[in-house]
Parts: structure tokens; C-alpha cells; sequence
């Protein structure tokens, strides 16, 4: 840490920094999930393993971390074109467009979700044409995706345009002038540079996607085994007073989704480091 | 300047935290106590009850705070609130302070002396009616001109019906639908355990949506134009005939369905710690005068008082109903069997959800 060496600092007082950071962590953020973990070790084992390893329980895990990967997979790409446009390009209503993609992030997520459902319902503005190939979104596995793909837009946009608009366009013109194909400076300059924050970005909307709850429950339908997401189940045990089940599978998303972040983490260095 | 090293750093940020620790008690345990005071200056009561309710209450409290006004001289204010049966519940034994709660189904309240003290085990036997001042009952709601031609329980397990019903593990209503179609089956098949398994199990394989509450089913059902029946309380078939969606929707009126009683109580260990057990006791015995008894009619709920209910015959059909106690041996019993983990009903999601199965 270099900042410790340093004789002046521009923000005085490290220590008064350091401990409210520490007891800030501590009360937002350690002590919820220690509670849940300490709740969790109330229960025996065998308790634990069949709250968390009931055919139904293991359905909702497919389909959390199936439909939050395939989310943040679209996002990944689309979300790099969008930055590129954003940053590359001028046009009318581009300060618009980019305001646009922050709204993911303001609209409470059950109205995205009530939005989703009225245009994806069968009965809906896109629906009924999809509808017509025989293609269901609302109430379908393919709703809950569509839904985990909306609130991840922001992330990887706003992670990658930054570095893109640090990444000169003499850069490309230097590749070419050395005789690089359009194709190897993308590959060889341009993504290199922007692998880390779009990981970054990657990581985010999966994250996001894992958590959510309030956008899906209104179109995914909600059926166990079929639609059902893992928090939901966990809401559905809490009504039914069986907070321990809950909590068992609340730690199991906990650490499933910790182990997978630092995953992301490692590769993201690797990768910056590579770069 | 002093060289920072990393143990003053850490004796220095305990320092700092344990002061802002310190300092954020002393506030959070300043703003309760003015709270405290607050509440104990003017009468107030907080009504806690499920979904479709919120339109009776709204009437009942501000006929209710007059007739208090008028007995006493005393103001009261009653706030409501409303939400899905289950999870209303769970907040009230989280330490919601309900003075009053009037729920979808007995069973949700007898949690409240399972798993804590708020009330004694005999609750249900303080008021009339097992405590439940209006009854209502369970009717399918079809789109207008019945187009699948729905008359009956029967007509839910075909193959070409589409049924709306909410989740029975987290809705009231979802559990009478569930055991008004059981007993149904029960009485059809002669008690024949398997055959009722497989009648009620396939009426959920027609199930698209599974909803958490019962006005998240009717908005489905209503607003978003899935499914053919949905299965739903009276008084919320009602409410969709005569508001939502004037001549979109007809009621059917199946030859046997339940009694469903929303019982009400006071929550003895809020109302005495709040001083407010004389205007909440009398907040729920007024439910069952003329004048309460006519509202709930007027809401669609069958009030419990006979004369009062003939002014109402015409509004109401007759409708054979059976009672949870006579089929299913009481709540707990209900509960236990079929809505718990590894209950009826979890076989049933199993055998319709699984696609290994």
C-alpha cells in the first residue's frame, strides 16, 4: 500500500477514514450476511443438505445462474456495442440515448417487470407477434432471460465507455499504418484494452441478475421446477415460517455467487495483467 | 508529522469506530423514545388484515371512528394495512405491531400462539362465528359467454382449460381454492385418497401462473387476459364483475364449494402495551352490528348475521359449502397435510412440475 508512506495525503486523517470505511462495511454490509451465515449454522446437516438439495431447490439454481449467465452474456456483447456508438460516434439525441441507458438503474424493478409482461403477454404489443411463430416469452424460461437482460444493461456500458473514450483513435490508425487488418486490430488492440472493464461490467450484471427478484416474479409465472428463481423460493419459504430453509439457501446463492466473483476477479487480472 | 505505521492505524480506527458506534446508539435510542411519547398521546390503532379487504375496511374505519367519537369522545385513528395472508402474518410475528389483525384463514393466526405469545391458544372462541364476523366462500370466474362452457370442479381438468390460482404456500385464498376443490373431489370419488390426489393434480397441470397472492391471480387473470377460470374468494369475483371489467366476466357458482371463514382478533400483547385494548376489542366486536354486517354484504362478503344476510339473498346464490373442520379435521390438520413441506401439495408440484416425471 503505497499511501502509507506518504508523508502528505490529500485527505487528512487516515485513520478517521479507515475506521468509519471499517465500520461502515461492518454495519451495512458484514454484519447482515454474518447473521445469515450464523443463522445457517443453527441447523444440523442433514437439515442443511436437504433444504438445499431438494429437486426443486436444485431447479431454481439452474435456472438463476442459467437465465443470469445467458443475461450477462447478451449484455456483454450489446453492451460493448452500445459504449462503442456512444463513445465513436456522433448523432441527434445522443446525450439522450445516453441518459437512456441509466434507466434500467431508476425504474423500481416491478414496474419493469409489469412493463415486460404487458408488452411480452401473448395478448401484448410484441407478444402477439411472436405468438404467431409459436415463440412464448411471458410465463416462460426465455421471460425470466428477457427480464435479467434488461436491469444488467447498464453495467457493462458504463464500465467499458470510460476506458474507450481514454482509448485514442490513433491507436487504430497506428495498427493500420503497420499493416493490420481491420480484424487484428480489433482483436489484437482494441479488445485487449477493453477486457478488464468489460468483465468488470460482466461480472456486475451477473451479479445483479442473481439477486433480482422483483422484475421476474411478474413474468416468469412462477411455476416450481419450471419458473422459479431462486429468491422467490426463498421469499415463498419465509411465508411459510420456515426461515431456516431460507437461510440455507440463501448461503448456498451467497457462496455460489462469491466463489463465481472472484473467478471473474482472477481472470479480469490475469487479464490485465496479459494486457 | 508522525509516521503512520499499520497498528496506531488500527488502534486509531477502532478508536474512531467505537465513538461513531457510540454516538449512533445514543441517537437511534433518542429517536425511539420520541416515538414511544408519540404514540401514547393520541389513540391510535393499527389494523393489520389480507388483499382483497382494503375496500370493506376503508368504509368500516370511518364508520368506526365516528361511532367511537360518538360513544366517547375520544378520536381514534386505525391504520391498515394490507398484503398477501402469509406474509402479513410473519410480519406481525416479526414484531409488527398489529393492535388488531384480521386475516384470511385461522390457521395463519394460530401462529401467533405456536410460535410466540402474542395471544392465548383459545382466541378463536372470543367472538362469535369462530371469531369471524363475515364468511365468504370460493366460485370460478370465467370470461363473459363462458366460452369453454365451464359449469363445475370438473371442468378444470380438462384438457383444453386454463386455470389461474395463486400459490397455496404463500396465499390464503390459494388454500381455500386448494381444499374447496379437495373436499369437492373427496365427496365425487368417495374418499377414494388416490383418485382426489389425481383430480386435484391435474387441475394444477392446468395451471400456467402460479401467483404469490390472491389479487395478483385476478390481476393476471383480468388484466393480462391468461387463462380461462380463475378459481378466486366471492367477494374478489365480484369485484372483477362489477368494477374491473364491467360485462367481461361472469361468475359460476360450482354445486359444492367451502365455507371460508377470515377470522379477526386482537393481539393482547400489543394492545396492552399500547393502552389500546378497549377501542380495538370494540373495533372488532362492532363488526358483527347492523350496520358493519350491512357493509360487509355490501362488499361482497356474506355477512354473518342472518337478518342481515337475507337483505342480501339476492345478491348472494345459494351455494352448498362445507366447512374446514368437517373435512379436514380442522387447520392444523389441513395445514399439515397438504400445504407443509413434503405435504399433498408438493407432491402434486412434483408430479406436474418435474420433467423427469
Amino acid at each position: 500500500m503505497p499511501n502509507l508512506n506518504q508523508p502528505r495525503n490529500v485527505i487528512p486523517g487516515f485513520g478517521l477514514t479507515m475506521g468509519f470505511s471499517l465500520f461502515y462495511l461492518g454495519l451495512v454490509f458484514l454484519i447482515p450476511v454474518a447473521g445469515l451465515l450464523i443463522f445457517t449454522t443453527t441447523m444440523s446437516w442433514a437439515d442443511f443438505w436437504s433444504a438445499i438439495s431438494h429437486p426443486q431447490v436444485v431447479a431454481s439454481y439452474k435456472l438463476s445462474f442459467g437465465a443470469s449467465l445467458i443475461g450477462a452474456l447478451i449484455n456483454l456483447f450489446f453492451g460493448m456495442l452500445v459504449a462503442w456508438v456512444l463513445v465513436r460516434y456522433r448523432f441527434p439525441g445522443k446525450r439522450i440515448v445516453d441518459a437512456l441507458v441509466d434507466l434500467p438503474f431508476a425504474l423500481p424493478t416491478a414496474v419493469a417487470g409489469i412493463a415486460l409482461v404487458t408488452l411480452y403477454a401473448s395478448t401484448g404489443w410484441v407478444g402477439q407477434h411472436l405468438d404467431v411463430f409459436g415463440i412464448r416469452v411471458a410465463y416462460t424460461q426465455l421471460g425470466v432471460v428477457v427480464a435479467l437482460t434488461y436491469i444488467g444493461l447498464p453495467f457493462v456500458v458504463r464500465t467499458v465507455q470510460p476506458v474507450l473514450e481514454d482509448l485514442e483513435a490513433e491507436f487504430e490508425e497506428v495498427s493500420a499504418s503497420l499493416g493490420a487488418s481491420r480484424f487484428t486490430t480489433v482483436r489484437r488492440v482494441i479488445l485487449p484494452a477493453l477486457l478488464p472493464a468489460a468483465l468488470t461490467g460482466f461480472a456486475l450484471a451477473f451479479a445483479r441478475a442473481l439477486g433480482e427478484y422483483g422484475s421476474v416474479v411478474f413474468i416468469s409465472g412462477n411455476l416450481p421446477y419450471r419458473t422459479e428463481i431462486t429468491p422467490l423460493l426463498i421469499v415463498t419459504k419465509i411465508e411459510q415460517f420456515d426461515y431456516q430453509g431460507a437461510a440455507a439457501i440463501g448461503t448456498v446463492m451467497l457462496l455460489a455467487a462469491f466463489l463465481l466473483l472472484l473467478l471473474i476477479n482472477g481472470l479480469q487480472w490475469w487479464a490485465s495483467r496479459r494486457h | 508529522m508522525e509516521k503512520t505505521t499499520p497498528t496506531n492505524i488500527w488502534k486509531k480506527s477502532k478508536l474512531t469506530a467505537a465513538i461513531i458506534l457510540g454516538g449512533a446508539i445514543l441517537a437511534s435510542t433518542m429517536t425511539f423514545s420520541a416515538t414511544v411519547q408519540a404514540q401514547s398521546e393520541s389513540l391510535q390503532i393499527l389494523n393489520v388484515s389480507y388483499d382483497p379487504t382494503r375496500e370493506l375496511y376503508r368504509e368500516y374505519n370511518d364508520w368506526f371512528s365516528n361511532y367511537w367519537q360518538e360513544q366517547t369522545g375520544e378520536t381514534v385513528t386505525i391504520r391498515q394495512s394490507h398484503g398477501g395472508a402469509g406474509s402479513q402474518a410473519r410480519a406481525v410475528l416479526d414484531g409488527l405491531e398489529a393492535d388488531v389483525v384480521t386475516l384470511a384463514l385461522a390457521y395463519d393466526i394460530d401462529q401467533f400462539h405456536e410460535r410466540s405469545d402474542l395471544i392465548p391458544a383459545d382466541w378463536q372462541s372470543r367472538l362469535p362465528n369462530n371469531s369471524s364476523p363475515y364468511t365468504s366462500t370460493i366460485v370460478l370466474l370465467v370470461r363473459d359467454g363462458n366460452p369453454k362452457n365451464i359449469q363445475d370442479w370438473d371442468d378444470l381438468v380438462r384438457n383444453d382449460v386454463e386455470v389461474i390460482t395463486p400459490n397455496p404456500k404463500t396465499s390464503g385464498g390459494a388454500r381455500w381454492n386448494y381444499l374447496a376443490a379437495w373436499g369437492y373431489a373427496l365427496d365425487k370419488f368417495d374418499g377414494d385418497e388416490q383418485k382426489v390426489f389425481e383430480f386435484v393434480r391435474d387441475i394444477y397441470k392446468n395451471v400456467p401462473v402460479l401467483d404469490s397472492g390472491a389479487r395478483g391471480a385476478t390481476n393476471t387473470f383480468v388484466q393480462r387476459g391468461i387463462g380461462d377460470v380463475l378459481l378466486a374468494w366471492e367477494n374478489e369475483a365480484f369485484l372483477a364483475t362489477e368494477q374491473l371489467g364491467q360485462g367481461e366476466f361472469e361468475i359460476v357458482v360450482p354445486s359444492v364449494s367451502i365455507l371460508a371463514e377470515p377470522p379477526v382478533t386482537v393481539i393482547d400483547k400489543n394492545v396492552d402495551a399500547h393502552g389500546t385494548r378497549e377501542v380495538s376489542t370494540a373495533y372488532l366486536e362492532q363488526l358483527y352490528s347492523d350496520e358493519a354486517q350491512r357493509l360487509a354484504g355490501k362488499h361482497y362478503y356474506r355477512p354473518s348475521n342472518e337478518t342481515i344476510a337475507a337483505e342480501f339473498a339476492d345478491q348472494f346464490p345459494e351455494v352448498e359449502r362445507f366447512t374446514v373442520d368437517e373435512v379436514f379435521e380442522g387447520w392444523t390438520n389441513a395445514q399439515e397435510t397438504h400445504f407443509n413441506d413434503g405435504g399433498r401439495f408438493d407432491d402434486i408440484l412434483e408430479q406436474v412440475g418435474n420433467p423427469t416425471n
